[in-house]
């Protein structure tokens, strides 16, 4: 069947057209100066510009990790440019009238509208474009709740103390070489802050858009939900179809105070390159989450984009009866490499964790699933559960599985399933001699096997997200 | 309805099928039988166009029209349905959403408009009432641990709502218990209206009590070796297979 898969698995990337725009953009090259260029850019604090300095520093002396399951030629950190800024966005707009048609244009193509009026009722999005945020949506209603959905770069200069407490708190800056990196050169990202005992009255959303040529995105999400407070979030990422591998070093940071509950979905469709692997996003990413006492944090990612994806969402379940949650579907088709998982640090006493990773491969691609479980000496009673599924399309890809699990304390329960299964020639088959024509089953039946994880998206996603596989999985039989 | 004339196909790289030849009319029921290896399910699969099976010689027409030139969902569209021996499971995607994508897929090809989800809620639940399978099963996983009677009643659940003018059943019988069959047999009797056209491939005489067949025949070698009434049927079920081979054919 592989010859009739394989070319099911082709489709144009619908989000790969340029924006034509004036940009400033930095020579490229990363040395102090440019943090230093960065920091003054965004008129930080000077603890701030420390902060980095401390992080570039660290970089320097770390070597890129090369323990991943995925193959690319090293990155020439020094042929990258680390800002770019739409030039219209160097006077801030002040309001959405103010805003450069083009940048709002981009995102309507992209499906994202963001006047207020028109855009996806109950969501408020924060518009990230190269290294600066265009537009907040709906900031008026959720102050009223006293929710601050804001640029990182703006809640720096009126939210200090926050920013100063949480920064860095749950990603040190020298926690791997990526985020040293990010922490040296991050541009922007969104800040969310959700006061105790509220529930967020709206969705909450971040949209990334890499334009400009030769330039790393480098954003920096921190998410704080006070005691006993409710949010739920959600990133989606493109890019344009470039020649050239762009890198995208994102780090985000989640803080889950006592009974707090922080939902975090990502759609990821940045550019995966053409196929014969020409170009496509790095995607090197690291996204952890903290845990305090009955605190739940859930991951829900599906990732179909990228060249080659880095990525292992996590928690530490810090407080007593804490929850961490990973439900993830990974989709690599032909010359797509995924390494992704995530890690569960069980510290508190009867903290439970749940992780379910679909992986799909189609074409030439390898996916691979790499799942941490460690329960500490004092997590009496923790609990972990973990299936891991593969889907094999053809018979070119590859599924590989590596789980690790640590236990220092005997009553700990875990347990791990794991299956691999293929899109069969029965399986599709039955359904054409149904009348459905081949993408239509392969479709269905890569539906069928992401259901568990698409339940866990915010309705409005799942639909999109079943959309997406579809695209993606296009031209992989035929 | 269906002219099958000098068909020959390979599996493997043997020639199963040697130029077979059969014709059927609107509204019939074709019993084919014959000792294991004959050609029996890939005869069906054939028809339906299943990968792996290649046709090496002669033509099959379907209402007029070349049959062995469509795509296998072409085939499906025009009224061609392949109940399975050994139906697969597809699990998380429900039932009723395969089912209504089938259905969709038929109706848009025949000019008609897809039903509303309402309207389709409706058919199906009744046609699975009718084949004796509780409404839960349509919102569970295509087959995804059905047992192997509910699978074979779920194939003839597929048939009811598809309204196919030619029915392959490729030993449905097999696996069933003497309830289910007469389910199974049930619906398709329930099926036949003068019109609609049938091949039941089957080992034993035993579905043949319950779907009365108008012609028999017996597969051998790749060919039919012999055709008859419903007699047939009984004839082969107290004498075997061997004797045909005993007559040399």
């Amino acid at each position: 069947m592989s010859e009739q898969v394989e070319s099911l698995i082709r489709k144009d990337y619908s989000a790969g057209f340029h924006t034509q725009i004036e940009s400033d953009t930095l020579r490229p090259g990363l040395d102090e100066e440019v943090v230093r260029f960065i920091s003054a850019k965004k008129e930080e604090p000077e603890w701030l510009l420390e902060w980095r300095l401390k992080a570039f520093r660290a970089w320097q002396e770390m070597e890129e990790p090369t323990w991943a399951h995925v193959s690319y030629p090293l990155v020439d950190f020094q042929a990258l440019s680390y800002y770019s800024a739409p030039r219209s966005m160097a006077n801030k707009p002040k309001s959405l009238d103010e805003v450069d048609p083009e940048l709002l244009a981009t995102y309507a193509k992209l499906g994202i509208p963001l006047h207020e009026q028109e855009a996806l009722a109950g969501v408020a999005v924060d518009a990230v474009f190269d290294s600066v945020s265009v537009v907040t949506t709906y900031r008026a209603k959720l102050e009223e709740a006293g929710v601050i959905f804001c640029p990182i770069s703006e809640a720096v200069h009126r939210f200090p103390e926050l920013v100063k407490k949480y920064l860095g708190s749950v990603v040190p800056q020298k926690d791997n070489f990526y985020a040293a990196l990010n922490s040296a050169v991050f541009s922007d990202g969104s800040f969310v802050y959700i006061p105790k005992e509220v529930r967020c009255p709206m969705e909450l959303s971040t949209y990334f858009r890499i334009n400009e040529v030769k330039t790393g995105q480098f954003e920096r999400t921190l998410i704080v939900a006070d005691e006993g407070s409710h949010v739920s979030y959600l990133e989606g990422c493109t890019a344009p179809m470039r020649d050239e591998n762009q890198l995208h070093a994102a780090v985000v940071e989640l803080v889950a105070l006592d009974d707090a509950q922080i939902k975090y979905s990502t759609v990821q469709n940045w550019y995966p390159g053409d196929k014969e692997g020409k170009g496509g996003i790095y995607n090197f990413v690291t996204k952890r989450g903290l845990c305090h006492r009955n605190a739940r944090i859930s991951w829900t990612q599906v990732e179909t984009g990228s060249a080659i994806t880095w990525k292992y969402p996590s928690c530490i379940l810090k407080g007593d009866n804490s929850v961490g949650e990973f439900y993830s579907v990974a989709l690599t088709n032909n010359l797509q490499q995924a390494d992704t998982g995530t890690k569960m640090i069980h510290i508190g006493k009867n903290t439970r964790s749940t992780i379910v990773a679909k992986g799909i491969s189609a074409g030439r691609s390898q996916s691979a699933y790499r799942g941490l479980v460690r329960i500490n000496a004092g997590a009496e009673g923790a609990r972990n559960y973990t299936q891991c599924d593969s889907l094999l399309i053809g018979d070119r890809c590859g599924a590989h599985t590596f789980p690790y699990i640590e236990s220092r304390n005997a009553s700990a329960v875990i347990e791990h399933e794991a299956t691999t299964s293929k899109v069969s020639d029965d399986q599709l088959f039955l359904c054409q001699q149904r009348g459905l024509d081949a993408e239509k089953a392969v479709s269905m039946i890569v539906n069928g096997f992401c259901r568990e994880v698409f339940k866990e998206l915010p309705m409005e996603f799942a639909v999109e997200a079943g959309k997406l596989l579809e695209v993606s999985l296009e031209g992989s039989v035929g | 309805m269906l002219e099958i004339r000098n068909l020959s196909a390979r599996v493997e790289g043997n020639d199963i099928l040697r130029q077979l030849s059969l014709s059927i009319r609107p509204g019939e029921v074709h019993a084919i039988m014959g000792p294991n290896g004959a050609g029996k399910s890939t005869l069906g699969n054939v028809l339906a166009g299943r990968p792996g099976y290649e046709v090496t010689g002669g033509e099959v027409l379907f209402h007029g029209k070349d049959l062995l030139a469509m795509e296998i969902e072409e085939r499906a569209r025009e009224g061609v349905f392949l109940a399975f021996q050994y139906p697969v499971e597809i699990p998380g995607v429900s039932n009723m959403e395969f089912l209504k994508a089938a259905v969709d897929a038929r109706r848009r090809h025949l000019g008609l408009g897809e039903l509303s989800s309402f309207d389709f809620m409706k058919l199906a639940r009744d046609a699975a009432k009718r084949v004796n399978l509780d409404q839960a099963f349509l919102k569970r996983g295509v087959n995804e641990g059905f047992s192997g009677g509910e699978k074979k009643r779920n194939e003839i659940l597929q048939m009811m709502l598809l309204e196919p003018s030619l029915c392959i059943l490729d030993e449905t019988d097999s696996g069933l218990d003497i309830d289910a069959l007469q389910v199974v047999a049930a619906g398709v009797n329930a099926m036949r209206d003068g019109q609609r056209s049938f091949i039941v491939v089957t080992h034993y005489q035993r579905l043949l009590d319950y779907i009365v067949p108008d012609h028999v025949h017996v597969l051998a070698a790749g060919r039919i070796a012999r055709s008859g009434s419903k007699e047939l049927a009984l004839e082969l079920e107290a004498k075997g297979y061997s004797w045909l081979e005993d007559e040399g054919v």
